[in-house]
């Protein structure tokens, strides 16, 4: 634990941290450009010169200098002014000023920099150094003159997303950031790397020229693309919202989000339900809310009714929806929409038990039947720095490419059964094992895959090692809820009315009854729905959402719903006026009282606490893992299916269909 | 970024050397290479491997030799590398050649030394035999690149043709080592004025006693000191 001076201001940092750190554990600002927490130190743009005591009497770079027992740091000597100014003179020299047509104007580290620490005018008159745009895929432009070379994007790619496809070439005056062959950059979280870059020069291609930062409005919220509950800020003007990026939680997200989390947006306002429709000879026709909700009350439904939750709902929503099944007499509720049927009985046997941040610590690590990478990508983060500090990866399932190297055992489910003796060894010494249950194994592996607490010795004191992956933001909010049947969503297909929460991956089909379609997007749903009744998505409503760690998480409304469009509590509430069954809440805040009432662990923030108990699901396992349930990462939702990004980054991508011939 | 070529990863260069392989020579050579570095460090052969690769490039082509992207792949694999990490080191060194150059590849250093050394005339040698900086001559025996130092500058001005360093240059010089090697002949490499390495032009002026044989200098220490 060095003891340093910091401008006369002594503090303590832990053994291994830079002067730096140690600056900011004293509260100086020290201006940096190639720094971040996050990634490996570069030390090349020397924004952070600080004077220190005893050494050599010049300036040193403080990202890369390990703080020391009695070193004397300065901030604000003359020599450190003059090495900044003189820095960002240099930095200066090739970058272009055009901060009026540039997408980072407003929330550039280069400007503010230069308007804390530069020298408020140039003396360089000579020809600047131009640099050619690459392709880096849909998400990002590049604006390669912009670049300050502080290779962040590099050190991300390279580090964080675990695809090597970013790099500097050349050399000197001459080096530029490219992807390899200017190919577009094939990871699920590209979209950070325009958040990293301390400069213009990576910009978000969809957003580009769209709007200024300051002024959107910003809303603090949850997203809901997958089940990790990525802590996400809405930057909305008027009612819609223009882009989403992360906030910081180091629980959850740390500071990323993938693309689709950041670009499906853009879906938000297209193919949206803005008004009731009733179905009428077979066709969708316009109605009043008043005549949809009569259409519904006409059902003669003899107490069979049962809800259908999609996977982008909030608990409130399926909250509002259950008591008004419960109040018409029903008592069938889903939401796994693909047919799911495994063991609810204890949450926590189906629940991210070691927790997202936990992951980290893990030392040897089994995946069984999940495609984590695009399952859960920020989950798949921290495998990766799992496996960093030195953990052993095996998975189970058809080989697909997760950004590291895990030993692949085959597809047959009966391997959890009788393990190959690697995995034995590798999780007999493991003080912190840990197994990933994927939606591919939950069908035919949940019991045997249970079964490998006891005989790996998952849980253990303070740690329990035993995951399930789930993929919809609403499956543990559900499930708390009790939205699960004992036989899966074939409990339901006899209802004679039933209610779907925004489920659009349901198999219409086998649906005899009346059908209502409560959501926000014209999809599968809406197509087969006898009623539709115009809902709002995840930007229009606050909602609670619980993540698939058992995260209970809230967020807030950013924008307002186009057209008739209601909140979907408020539709269940009205409709319960019709139906002659009024429910007992007439404001969000008094159906939240309600729900917390119900289910307590939805009051408070934080990690439900899920006691754990052992579901009587034994059993061996058989078969084999044919394919993993996301055949798609960038189309998984309505939202997404909406979206022109994500539909264009599925086509290439995914598709492998071609668009570099008609970038700019 | 003027001046560095624009590497295209072409149809036509795919297809003239997708297949690229070792020869068993070149095998044989790169299995020692590899071998050189423990296991988890195959990324340090980067550099002896690209090298090799643009020698049986040169050697099938018979020119100096370059790297065309297929090429680098394979490098790439070979130590199991992204091909980002092996693209960006043949990018950065100089002396691997990213488009294709002639027979013998040019390089006449342009840094202050050799420019005060008479540079000058060396490059007007080039031109007036027929090359241009920075293209093959028609015939394909040509590519002039002007480079930066090349750490000879006690024999300034040189030049650098394919592995061979001529110092000591001048445009009669110049000339007559590119007629050289347009006839087919292999010119002495090292200092064209007849000086050896980089001893004083005139012969040594100092250690003058050192010239024939080894000499014990020890017992005049005193007396240097004192004169």
């Amino acid at each position: 634990m060095p003891k340093l001076k910091v401008d006369g201001i002594e503090v303590e940092v832990p053994q291994g941290a830079t002067v730096l750190q140690a600056c900011e554990a004293a509260g100086k600002e020290i201006p940096r450009f190639c720094y971040h927490e996050r990634l490996s130190i570069a030390g090349n743009c020397r924004m952070c010169l600080v004077e220190v005591k005893p050494g050599p009497p010049k300036p040193q770079a403080s990202c890369a200098l390990p703080a020391a027992d009695n070193q004397e740091v300065f901030t604000t000597t003359p020599m450190v002014k003059n090495a900044r100014e003189g820095i960002m003179e240099f930095l200066l020299i090739n970058h272009p000023l055009d901060c009026p047509i540039c997408d980072q104007g407003g929330e550039c580290d280069l400007q503010d920099q230069s308007v804390a620490y530069g020298r408020g005018h140039s003396r360089y008159a000579e020809n600047k150094r131009a640099v050619t745009e690459k392709y880096m895929g849909p998400i990002v432009k590049t604006i390669m003159t912009r670049c300050i070379q502080c290779t962040r994007c590099v050190r991300f790619a390279e580090e964080v997303a675990g695809v090597e496809e970013i790099g500097a070439i050349y050399r000197g005056e001459n080096m530029q950031i490219t992807s390899y062959l200017e190919e577009a950059v094939t990871s699920e979280l590209s979209g950070n790397v325009v958040d990293l870059c301390p400069v213009g020069a990576l910009t978000s291609k969809p957003y580009a020229y769209e709007a200024r930062p300051w002024e959107l409005k910003k809303t603090l919220t949850i997203d809901v693309m997958d089940a990790v509950g990525t802590n996400i800020r809405l930057d909305s003007r008027g009612r819609q919202v223009l882009r989403c990026v992360p906030r910081i939680n180091e629980d959850v997200n740390e500071e990323w989000a993938h693309d689709k989390t950041r670009h499906a947006v853009d879906g938000l306002v297209r193919r949206r339900l803005d008004r009731p429709y009733v179905r009428q000879g077979g066709k969708l026709v316009p109605v009043s809310w008043d005549e949809a909700f009569r259409a519904i009350a006409a059902v003669d439904h003899g107490c069979s009714v049962a809800a259908v939750a999609g996977d982008l709902v909030d608990c409130e929503t399926m909250y509002a929806a259950k008591a008004l099944v419960r109040a018409l007499g029903g008592d069938r509720f889903e939401g796994r929409q693909t047919g799911m049927d495994y063991d609810t009985s204890s949450l926590a046997a189906v629940n991210f038990n070691t927790t997202i941040a936990g992951t980290e610590r893990a030392d040897a690590i089994l995946l069984v039947g999940t495609n984590l990478r695009w399952e859960a990508p920020l989950v798949n983060t921290r495998v990766r720095k799992a496996i960093k500090k030195g953990a052993k990866v095996f998975a189970i399932g058809p080989e697909t490419e997760l950004t590291y190297k895990a030993e692949w055992l085959g597809d047959d489910l009966s391997l959890l059964n009788d393990l190959p003796q690697a995995v034995r060894d590798a999780f007999g010494g493991a003080e912190r094992p840990m197994v990933i249950v994927g939606g591919a194994a939950l069908k035919g592996g949940h019991g045997a895959a249970l079964g490998l607490v006891a005989a790996l010795g998952l849980i253990k004191d303070g740690w329990n090692g035993f995951n399930v992956v789930h993929m919809a933001a609403a499956r543990m909010g559900g499930l708390m809820l009790g939205y699960a049947a004992k036989g899966g969503i074939a409990d339901l297909h006899d209802a004679k009315l039933t209610f779907f929460l925004g489920a659009d991956e349901v198999d219409y089909t086998r649906f005899t009854g009346f059908k209502v379609y409560v959501g926000h997007h014209g999809d599968a749903g809406a197509h087969h729905a006898d009623v539709v009744l115009p809902g709002v998505s995840y930007a229009e409503k606050s909602g609670t959402y619980v993540n698939l760690e058992g995260r209970v998480q809230r967020g807030e409304r950013a924008v307002f719903a186009p057209g008739d469009a209601r909140e979907d509590w408020s539709i269940f509430r009205a409709m319960s006026d019709v139906l002659g069954c009024t429910l007992p809440f007439d404001s969000l805040a008094g159906l939240r009282e309600e729900m917390f009432a119900a289910v307590p662990a939805l009051r408070h923030q934080g990690l439900a606490q899920y006691d754990w108990t052992m579901p009587a699901v034994g059993g061996s396992a058989s078969g084999t893992i044919a394919g993993y349930p996301i055949k798609d990462f960038y189309l998984t939702n309505a939202i997404c299916r909406a979206s022109p990004t994500m539909q264009r980054c599925s086509a290439e991508l995914v598709h492998g269909q071609d668009f570099a011939e008609a970038a700019e | 970024m003027a001046d560095a070529p624009n590497i295209h990863d072409e149809a036509e260069v795919r297809a003239r050397w997708g297949a690229f392989a070792w020869t068993d020579d070149n095998q044989r050579k790169a299995n020692e290479v590899i071998g050189r570095y423990p296991a988890g460090r195959q990324q340090s052969a980067s550099i002896p491997l690209l090298d090799l690769a643009q020698r049986q490039v040169g050697a099938e082509t018979s020119t100096q030799g370059w790297l065309p992207v297929p090429v680098i792949e394979f490098v790439a694999r070979q130590i199991g590398v992204p091909y980002i990490r092996v693209y960006e080191v043949a990018t950065f060194y100089t002396m691997f050649n990213l488009a294709p150059v002639g027979r013998y590849h040019v390089q006449v250093c342009g840094t202050t030394p050799c420019v005060l050394g008479g540079s000058d005339d060396v490059f007007a040698a080039c031109k007036n035999h027929g090359l241009v900086k920075g293209r093959t001559t028609p015939d394909g025996l040509f590519t002039l690149t002007e480079v930066e130092c090349m750490g000879n500058c006690s024999n300034a001005p040189m030049m650098q043709i394919n592995d061979d360093n001529f110092e000591d240059l001048d445009y009669d010089s110049t000339t007559r080592i590119l007629e050289a090697l347009a006839r087919g002949d292999t010119p002495t490499p090292g200092s064209q004025t007849g000086r050896r390495s980089s001893e004083p032009a005139g012969g040594p002026t100092t250690l003058t006693a050192m010239v024939q044989d080894n000499h014990d200098y020890r017992g005049e220490w005193n007396t240097a000191h004192a004169g």
